[in-house]
């Protein structure tokens, strides 16, 4: 298993509670239109996502997250301290 | 879809709002009776809702000297500060904020909105970066995604969050900003500045504290959380506006840096909007020689606040963590929200309500602020108001 797999297993595990109706969450959900995340829930997945990978997500980089793999993507970036 | 199309879930929430009678957003104020009392639908309600902390709206002198000012200047300047927009009261008024605070340099701006968002877009550049407390005001965050700066958000008033963040990026070698709120305006509580001074200095951090709500209501002499707790040459940055304490509109940015000045020139928000009117300079003047000369204001403010905490809490209401003139019941959703809200305005009291997302936390708040003006009898009113509704608790 890979760094990437690795990370998104952890995200999914994150994003397991915000499941509708116990729907599968992959990499190419959508996380507004198919999990409803709002711009409060979005927050407390980020601080999540920083506790657990010891990194800082700036706000900036928001906006380009759509789906899952899109927060894959960049976390994983900042894990390997690209951004 | 039509350009609208994106409102409708607003539209329901508006909606089911009306049904209740508890549409809370825009509500118009028919007269205004006094500093603490109005008209609305025809009724007497007294505010517990206004920010108008020292209760200066209707001050004699403040009243005289925007009239004065009309008089002799015109209603407005019809031009931005770098063009036709600087009158020599608007230079005096940034003299007169720079001595009170004890700084080298201020801008006077149109409203506080702006003066965030002139400061955090134009201070941080492309690879610089804000840090800044996750509950910091819209304007903060505004002014924040304005510039070209990274943004990261520290957890609420956590100085062991701030201080990994700031760990984190020990090796970038840029420019890191903290910023922070004196008071914060949702649940009135305070920033732990002693902690974040200290970081900064560690760190080699700047630091700016939006003074916004708690100038002229924190500090021996009213200028806020920092000179209360004794670090104001640690602040870098200033940030507070007209429209609380000194009771008008308008905004500023004081600082122990110099070159604060050149900000003028590279602020689009300062460039690109119409200086504040003449009448707005003059009766913020003499609010801010107001706040000076009578401390007692700030003192029967928080005989106020004291009071209604207390008793709010003694109701078994949920407040914020401590007392300050910005007292918030937390509730547990909306719907008990708009419930206690519309029984507090049917016993004429009328409080903000605030709903996620504008909130710490996602919570439902009906928050008061409380004012010099208000009259004890007129706190008593507002806690047996309250007191009337603990059913919806």
């Amino acid at each position: 298993m890979n760094e990437k797999d690795t990370i998104i297993e952890q995200i999914l595990a994150i994003l397991k509670p915000f499941s509708v109706d116990g729907n599968k969450i992959t990499a190419e959900t959508d996380l507004v239109a198919d999990l409803s995340i709002d711009s409060v829930k979005a927050m407390e997945i980020i601080v999540k996502i920083e506790d657990l990978f010891d990194i800082s997500v700036p706000i900036n980089i928001l906006s380009d997250i759509q789906t899952v793999d899109d927060l894959v993507v960049q976390t994983h970036k900042l894990i390997a301290g690209d951004n | 879809m039509g350009i609208f199309d994106k409102f409708q879930k607003l539209a329901e929430t508006r909606r089911a709002f009306r049904e209740k009678d508890t549409e809370f957003f825009n509500v118009v104020m028919e007269e205004v009776v006094s500093p603490t009392e109005v008209i609305i639908k025809g009724r007497r309600v007294l505010l517990a809702g206004g920010n108008n902390y020292l209760g200066l709206t209707f001050n004699d002198e403040c009243i005289r000297a925007a009239c004065n000012a009309i008089q002799k200047e015109g209603t407005g300047t019809t031009g931005s500060r770098a063009a036709n927009g600087t009158l020599a009261g608007h230079v005096a008024l940034e003299q007169e904020l720079s001595a009170f605070f004890g700084k080298r340099k201020t801008i006077v701006f149109s409203t506080g909105y702006i003066a965030n968002l002139a400061m955090l877009s134009t201070l941080m550049g492309p690879e610089e970066v804000i840090l800044l407390d996750a509950d910091c005001h819209a304007s903060i965050y505004d002014g924040c995604r304005m510039g070209r700066a990274e943004i990261i958000r520290f957890r609420h008033n956590d100085a062991g969050d701030l201080e990994k963040r700031l760990q984190r990026l020990k090796n970038r070698n840029t420019n890191v900003l903290i910023v922070v709120e004196g008071l914060y305006s949702m649940l009135g509580d305070r920033a732990a500045l002693v902690d974040i001074v200290e970081l900064k200095h560690r760190y080699g951090a700047y630091l700016l504290v939006d003074e916004a709500h708690s100038l002229g209501v924190l500090g021996e002499t009213g200028r806020g959380l920092a000179e209360e707790l004794g670090v104001e040459d640690s602040v870098d940055f200033i940030v507070g506006t007209f429209s609380k304490s000194l009771g008008a509109i308008g905004g500023f940015c004081t600082s122990i840096h110099q070159e604060i000045d050149l900000v003028r020139y590279g602020s689009r928000a300062y460039v690109f909007t119409a200086s504040t009117s003449p009448s707005i300079i003059a009766s913020t003047r003499m609010a801010l020689k107001i706040l000076q000369s009578k401390p007692e204001l700030r003192h029967r403010l928080w005989n106020h606040a004291n009071s209604l905490y207390n008793r709010l809490k003694g109701l078994g209401f949920n407040l914020g963590p401590m007392p300050s003139p910005i007292i918030s019941v937390q509730c547990k959703d909306p719907e008990q929200a708009a419930d206690i809200w519309k029984g507090l305005l049917e016993n004429g009291i009328y409080v903000n309500m605030v709903l996620p997302p504008a909130t710490p936390g996602g919570t439902s708040l009906l928050r008061c602020s409380l004012s010099a003006a208000h009259t004890s009898e007129q706190i008593e009113q507002i806690g047996d108001a309250f007191a009337s509704l603990t059913q919806f608790i």
